[in-house]
């Protein structure tokens, strides 16, 4: 368990130093995944223990945002004066997000299996 | 009552009263989320969200002092994000027999979702920071918070925004599913993770493993492609 989550920390920490390193417009976090995803191809697999400890993480995904979502108190002024604009402009461009990415999707996965 | 009084100033400096109030909170929202299941809006991170919202502004304790101790479980989005190779790898065989329809559909959906979310604000008079923090908001926080800053928004705005965003799609996937008649779980589950990143696929979970693991792979993959898509998109404005 330890293991898995400092493997894990690992690659978060060479990720963060990649995208200072070489300027990358990307978050540390994200390169840390490519490089897991990579290491994981090389060895052919997680261990038992790295697959508990990561999914024990993703399964309280939720949890994880509660901090940073408390951070609405210190952005109810903003909110309050931009309600409106958000009201319409978070659903519309969510759907419009769901809509095309599902049927494009949809359109070409027939077409690859067919 | 000085002793009570002494004690909560003691509290209020340490990081304990944040990271305990935080994880008793969410055991709490599991609880009531449990209770009302298929109700989209019950779900154990608006509640808890909603719960300490009112504790703090109801107390007084500014922000920070709560994140002091909060930060402990904020901190864990970075490995968790890391860890998101796991569902990744798992149907690898499976992502690579669809790799090409699956990069144009995030490509396409990516810039929908980020260009017609700028357009909006900014046709409706939205002040510039809050159009730039609105840009990355289909993105898991970790890497919408850095997008944002990149581009002159504001990261704390732009987590907002993405909760929101993450709790309007789990609402809205059922009726633009079968309103469009998109059926194929790997074309559901890859819109749900673009659009509505962890929340909205670990809803998708529950429907479908598939589902699951392609909104897995659309987190991953459209934090890549937005990251490199939306300074380009917000050099425009």
């Amino acid at each position: 368990m330890l293991n898995a989550f400092t493997l894990l920390i690992v690659c978060q920490f060479v990720g963060e130093v990649i995208a200072r390193f070489l300027d990358l417009p990307l978050p540390g976090p994200v390169i840390g995944l490519v490089l897991l995803l990579g290491l994981l191809i090389w060895r052919g697999g997680a261990t038992p223990a790295q697959e508990a400890t990561g999914n024990w993480l993703l399964r309280h995904f939720g949890l994880l945002f509660v901090p940073a979502g408390v951070g609405v108190i210190t952005q109810l002024d903003v909110l309050g004066r931009n309600w409106l604009v958000l009201l319409v402009a978070i659903p519309v461009s969510t759907a419009l997000g769901l809509a095309v990415t599902g049927l494009v999707m949809q359109r070409l996965a027939r077409r690859d299996e067919g | 009552m000085d002793k009570i009084f002494h004690l909560w100033v003691y509290l209020e400096t340490t990081p304990l009263l944040g990271l305990v109030s935080t994880l008793v909170v969410w055991q709490l929202a599991m609880q009531i989320a449990n209770r009302a299941p298929g109700f989209a809006l019950a779900n154990p991170m608006l509640i808890s969200v909603a719960i300490l919202s009112v504790l703090l502004l109801a107390t007084h304790t500014p922000y920070s002092a709560f994140f002091q101790g909060a930060q402990y479980v904020h901190f864990l989005l970075g490995p968790a994000t890391v860890a998101l190779a796991l569902p990744m790898y798992a149907n690898l065989s499976r992502i690579r027999r669809s790799a090409r329809a699956i990069l144009p559909a995030l490509l396409a959906g990516s810039i929908t979702a980020a260009g017609s979310a700028m357009l909006i604000s900014r046709l409706m008079g939205a002040p510039d920071v809050v159009v730039r923090s609105l840009a990355p908001k289909s993105v898991t926080t970790p890497i919408a918070m850095g997008i944002a800053e990149q581009i002159g928004g504001q990261p704390s705005l732009a987590a907002v925004f993405v909760l929101l965003t993450g709790l309007t799609a789990i609402v809205l996937i059922p009726p633009v599913n079968r309103l469009l008649g998109i059926r194929n779980p790997m074309a559901q589950g890859l819109a749900a993770g673009m659009a509505g990143h962890g929340l909205a696929t670990a809803r998708m979970l529950l429907v479908s493993e598939t589902a699951g693991a392609f909104g897995g792979v659309a987190i991953g993959l459209n934090g890549l492609i937005t990251a490199v898509l939306v300074p380009l998109l917000a050099s425009l404005l």
